[in-house]
């Protein structure tokens, strides 16, 4: 079971007080958009096996969405950071190249 | 044969004798006893049969490792199968019973697969029971199910009386593991001041040091732990915990311990057992190390034993097996040698792999006059039901010829030691083997990781592999203080104990005994003793390709069974890893998986049960539901009434009173579980217009509007009540069951995608009390009340007006679910009982009664509504309930609108909303299908629609239905078949949903 730390309210707690909500930094395809994109967004996911931007949100706590960065393997958190932020911010990706050279990039 | 000796015994107490029975043949022991050495002492070595070939078997070890002496514990309610009795601490009035015999113990009928082994190799489920195919379900399931599973479950009907508790715990270092190294780590990190828990799996500190006769600091091993254990107890940064097993460590140091409170105190008040859930910044496993069996022919005799249990058997509680043979590849199996003769037992020689033997404990017991045998194995055991001897032979020989022939009653067998990883490696802690001590240990530089990437586990002592009291205490003073030190404690860690314990030499690495037995011999060696695996079946396994370890784990069922392979592990992948010609690194180990050893259902769900199994909500008219003859209908965590029944009435009766009368005079509906968001902000119509199908912003303050909601499939989700408060707040009514989810769905898209629109959310569903004043009679009621005008012109069909209601404040909004004339009025929920009271007894002689959720359905359902969960499963789009009207077709955007453009949405051939009638006024079993032409290609019957709500309109006298049919409003008046049980045809047509009120002249009234 997972420790998080909540951005918002900065309440460092057990998993079960968060509930998962996939993977972060998705672009919406709404109408207009082509098959193979809303394909993409409605249906196709990273299954990464190493450094995962993923969302939470503080469902037993303040209610808040936030952003993840953790390793699926060794479940090292990298970092969090709130919802509203197009893509990671850069003290974590510095985090994340420090300590694993080999990392491609969240996109 | 087994018995008590007359002196000794370091935990037993003589002078306290307790009575149990064993298969219902008394026996007696002494307080401090374990079952299994109570057994041992009368004589009881025989413990149970084994699963497959139900061989006899005796009492392998003296722990947590036993794979043998699984007991039914208990009678009754309090009947508990597959308990290890080398952990149960014996009780007056104990009752237990062995496993898998078949009539008796002493007589198996079952033991004839002994004779026929070769039908049950490794893979016999997929060999044997093949064909002919027809023999399945007559044949070998019904043998199959006769004789698998360990131990029978409790009985159906037995409610377990006792009280199990969940705690939480934090800890700064969490020691697991109550022996010397334990208590050294507990010590180092408690001294440098961190919050210390020191948990241990037995009733006793200390571990096997005092058996090993090890001297710490200058004193006898008892005499330092007593020390160590008053030092601990001082401190109150510390705290203990015996019988307390370190079940599973988890994601960030999260460790799951089960504590056996009460488990030999039976009827004593309090839990019978704990489930701690500790958070701890580190976890020091001082797990220990559990001795290897050894691979030779007839290992699973009644008699065998590791050495170190009988070791401890004798020092611990005076019980000795009888006349023993040593057979070891090392020099702690001496210590056994050593203590029986010093207890004035019998041991005739110690057979020893090694060719050598000249390290200080032989040299010992050479002193004591022990013969030893050197180069020397066992070539096969002796005897039927328990051992009566043993044949030896020379180590690297083919066991063809014997070099002496023993009578005995016991074998203590020493193949090596490992490091109990378990712990270590739940949570992907990494080994390495090490060949010089022959088994694997933890990799201290790969550690399992917490969230901050540091390591979080760290072992300590034998579990780290580091042998031996000497360099144990060393190694746990060193984690101790440094699992403290990485919590950020700062204190003086203190200096380690100094252990005193003879130099032993290396082992040598026997894997099968002798080294080149043939197949004879080979088949008649057990690797896991639980599930009756032998050296041959992992052999076939590797010659029928099997090379992960993984799989042949599955094949074999090596350590499947409950012990998890604590003995048979490193067997297994030895003898695999020789059979694949490759070292044992190359072939791994399985994986380690929580808990250590079993944990009762009953601790881990603790108090959740009964009542406590999940909180229940109730509406503020819930007493009077329950005073009134309800028939509840459990809604998510609501309780709803289906039905009131009255006196001489069923629920059929029930719910069509219920349904003519909101027709006719005046029903009442507890609605105050529909969801209540209030939405609210400048953005809040543009909000609700991306979350609806319709147009939302364009709705007037005062009027209400029905909506839909759908995911970004395009498919229906939910549906509801919009009314407009003000220029920047709406109402947002959602189904019963949707309010939490739909109110989180509105958070999401507002801080995640939409987070600069000024929209504020609260969902308020439990502020209200909700009642539906139903029926041709509803205003009059209403009006009678007073308070408000609820004319037909004041407050017309999807309006909506705030005000007070005979004194109450209210919100009445003129809506319809039934078809009816109807308000639903919301009042503050601390006034809904006293509302509805009002309500019934104003109504009184207007035939006022309330009515439950299956009038509601009946209702909606007579008037063509559709119901989200009934019409809709998570793949019904709203053009599939030709709800086309509700679907904006001004609006760029809305939540949903473009999944519903993709091609099979389109598809003229989907499955629509139509009503059916039968053709004989009967009701059609919710769930049917329209049986079509043909089959499909699994030959089954072609399917063209099925029955979403299906009733008995009281209204209209008959079954009536809503069904979802191919193509279906472009087939009205078509009979379609629908299937029924047992192959029925019930013919159905295709009809109007709407079957009540087509002009809505009341629902408009």
């Amino acid at each position: 079971m997972l420790l998080l730390t909540c951005p918002c309210c900065g309440v460092t707690a057990e998993e079960t007080e968060f509930a998962p909500g996939g993977e972060a930094h998705l672009t919406r395809h709404g109408p207009g958009s082509d098959d193979d994109a809303f394909e993409s967004y409605m249906f196709n996911r990273k299954n990464v096996m190493g450094v995962h931007f993923e969302r939470w949100r503080h469902a037993y706590g303040c209610g808040k969405w936030f952003i993840a960065a953790r390793c699926t393997v060794t479940l090292e958190v990298f970092g969090t950071y709130p919802a509203q932020t197009t893509e990671p911010p850069p003290g974590i990706v510095e985090k994340i190249k420090a300590k694993r050279p080999e990392w491609e990039g969240y996109k | 044969m087994s018995k008590r000796l007359a002196s000794g015994g370091r935990l037993i107490d003589r002078a306290r004798p307790l009575k149990f029975t064993f298969n219902g043949t008394h026996m007696s022991g002494f307080a401090g006893d374990t079952l299994a050495s109570a057994m041992l002492g009368r004589g009881q070595v025989l413990a149970g049969r084994s699963f497959k070939y139900h061989r006899p078997r005796g009492i392998v070890a003296s722990g947590a490792e036993e794979p043998n002496a699984l007991v039914g514990l208990g009678t009754g309610d309090r009947f508990e199968p597959n308990a290890r009795a080398t952990t149960t601490e014996l009780f007056d009035g104990l009752a237990a019973e062995s496993q898998n015999h078949w009539p008796s113990l002493e007589f198996d009928l079952l033991a004839v697969n002994n004779l026929v082994p070769q039908f049950l190799t490794a893979g016999f489920y997929y060999k044997t029971f093949l064909r002919p195919r027809a023999f399945w379900k007559h044949v070998y399931e019904p043998i199959i199910r006769r004789s698998a599973g360990l131990g029978r479950a409790p009985e159906a009907e037995s409610r377990d009386p006792d009280r199990y508790e969940l705690v939480y715990g934090f800890a700064d270092v969490l020691v697991i593991g109550g022996g010397v190294a334990g208590l050294q780590a507990a010590l180092a990190a408690g001294q440098a001041g961190a919050r210390v828990m020191l948990w241990e799996q037995t009733a006793h500190w200390g571990g096997r040091a005092p058996v090993d006769d090890v001297q710490i600091d200058g004193q006898p091993a008892d005499d330092w732990i007593k020390s160590a254990v008053e030092a601990l107890e001082k401190m109150e940064n510390v705290s203990l915990r015996l019988r307390c097993m370190g079940a599973g460590v988890h994601d960030h140091g999260y460790v799951l311990g089960n504590e056996r409170v009460a488990d030999h105190l039976p009827g004593a008040s309090g839990p019978r057992q704990r489930l701690w859930r500790v958070r701890a910044g580190r976890v020091i496993t001082a797990t220990g190390a559990i001795e290897r069996p050894l691979s030779f022919a007839g290992n699973d005799l009644p008699g065998v034993m590791l050495a170190s249990a009988v070791r401890d058997y004798a020092v611990n509680w005076a019980v000795s097996p009888g006349r023993t043979v040593v057979v070891t590849n090392n020099d702690d199996a001496y210590r056994t040698a050593i203590a029986l003769k010093e207890a004035g037992e019998d041991v005739p020689v110690i057979a020893d792999a090694r060719e050598e033997v000249t390290g200080a404990l032989p040299q010992k017991a050479r002193d004591m006059g022990l013969r030893i045998v050197t180069g020397t194995g066992v070539q096969k055991v002796k005897g039927g039901k328990r051992v009566t001897g043993v044949a030896l032979c020379r180590i690297d020989s083919d066991g063809s010829t014997h070099t002496e022939v023993l009578d005995c009653d016991a074998v203590a067998m020493s193949g090596g030691w490992s490091p109990v990883v378990h712990l270590w490696s739940h949570c992907g802690g990494k080994l390495i083997w090490d060949d010089a001590q022959a088994f694997f240990r933890p990799d201290p530089d790969r550690p399992p990781l917490g969230h901050d990437g540091a390591g979080f586990v760290v072992c300590a002592g034998a579990a780290s592999g580091a042998m031996g009291a000497a360099n144990g205490l060393a190694d746990a003073h060193a984690a101790g203080a440094a699992a403290a030190r990485d919590t950020g404690a700062t204190g003086d860690a203190g200096q380690p104990a100094r252990a005193e314990a003879p130099e032993e030499a290396p082992l040598r690495q026997v894997w099968i005994m002798p080294a080149r037995a043939g197949y004879a011999l080979r088949m008649k060696m057990w690797l896991d003793f639980q599930n009756d695996v032998k050296v041959s079946d992992v052999q076939l396994a590797a010659r029928e390709g099997y090379q992960s370890v993984e799989h042949t784990k599955r094949y074999t069922t090596l350590g499947m069974a409950t012990d998890q392979g604590k003995l048979s592990n490193i067997n297994g992948l030895a003898v695999l890893s020789d059979a694949l010609d490759q070292p044992i690194p190359a072939t791994g180990t399985t994986t380690f998986r929580p808990p250590y050893t079993p944990i009762t259902l009953g601790a881990i769900s603790g108090e959740a049960k009964g009542d406590l199994f999940q909180p229940l909500r109730r509406t503020p008219i819930h007493e009077w539901h329950e005073a009134n003859g309800v028939h509840w209908e459990p809604v998510g965590q609501w309780r709803r009434p289906f039905a009131y029944l009255r006196p001489g009435e069923d629920v059929h009766k029930a719910v069509n009173r219920e349904v003519l009368n909101a027709r006719r005079n005046i029903g009442l509906l507890d609605a105050s579980t529909l969801g209540k968001i209030l939405v609210s902000g400048p953005d809040a119509g543009r909000f609700l217009d991306m979350l609806y199908t319709n147009m939302m912003s364009t709705l007037k303050p005062g009027k209400c509007r029905y909506g839909l909601m759908c995911n970004e499939n395009g498919f229906l989700m939910d549906d509801g009540v919009v009314a407009r408060l003000d220029e920047q707040s709406f109402l947002v009514h959602t189904t019963s069951g949707g309010a939490d989810h739909i109110h989180a769905w509105m958070e999401d898209w507002l801080q995640c995608e939409w987070w600069d629109w000024k929209v504020h959310t609260v969902n308020l569903t439990e502020q209200f009390a909700q009642i539906a004043v139903v029926g041709p009679k509803a205003r009059t009621l209403l009006e009678r009340i007073g308070g408000m005008d609820v004319s037909r012109e004041a407050l017309p069909f999807m309006g909506w007006a705030e005000g007070r209601l005979g004194g109450v404040r209210a919100r009445v909004f003129r809506i319809s679910f039934s078809g009816e004339l109807s308000f639903e009025v919301a009042v503050p929920a601390a006034q809904g009982r006293a509302f509805w009271d009002m309500l019934l007894e104003q109504g009184h002689d207007l035939g006022i009664m309330p009515y439950g959720t299956e009038a509601l359905h009946i209702l909606r359902a007579e008037k063509g509504f559709i119901m989200i969960g009934d019409e809709t499963d998570g793949t019904v789009i709203p053009q599939d309930l030709n709800l086309i009207w509700a679907i904006s077709k001004k609006k760029a955007d809305f939540l949903g609108k473009r999944g519903m453009e993709r091609a099979a949405m389109t598809d003229p051939e989907r499955w629509k909303l139509v009503g059916l009638e039968t053709l004989d006024g009967s009701v059609l079993p919710h769930g049917a299908l329209a049986v079509g032409e043909g089959v499909n290609a699994n030959g089954q019957a072609q399917t063209e629609g099925r029955v979403t709500s299906a009733y008995f309109s009281a209204t209209l006298g008959r079954g009536i239905a809503m069904a979802l049919v191919r193509r279906g409003p472009e087939r009205m008046g078509e009979v379609l078949q629908f299937a029924g049980p047992h192959d029925a045809r019930i013919a159905a047509r295709i009809v109007d949903p709407v079957l009540y009120d087509r002009d809505g002249e009341k629902l408009h009234g």
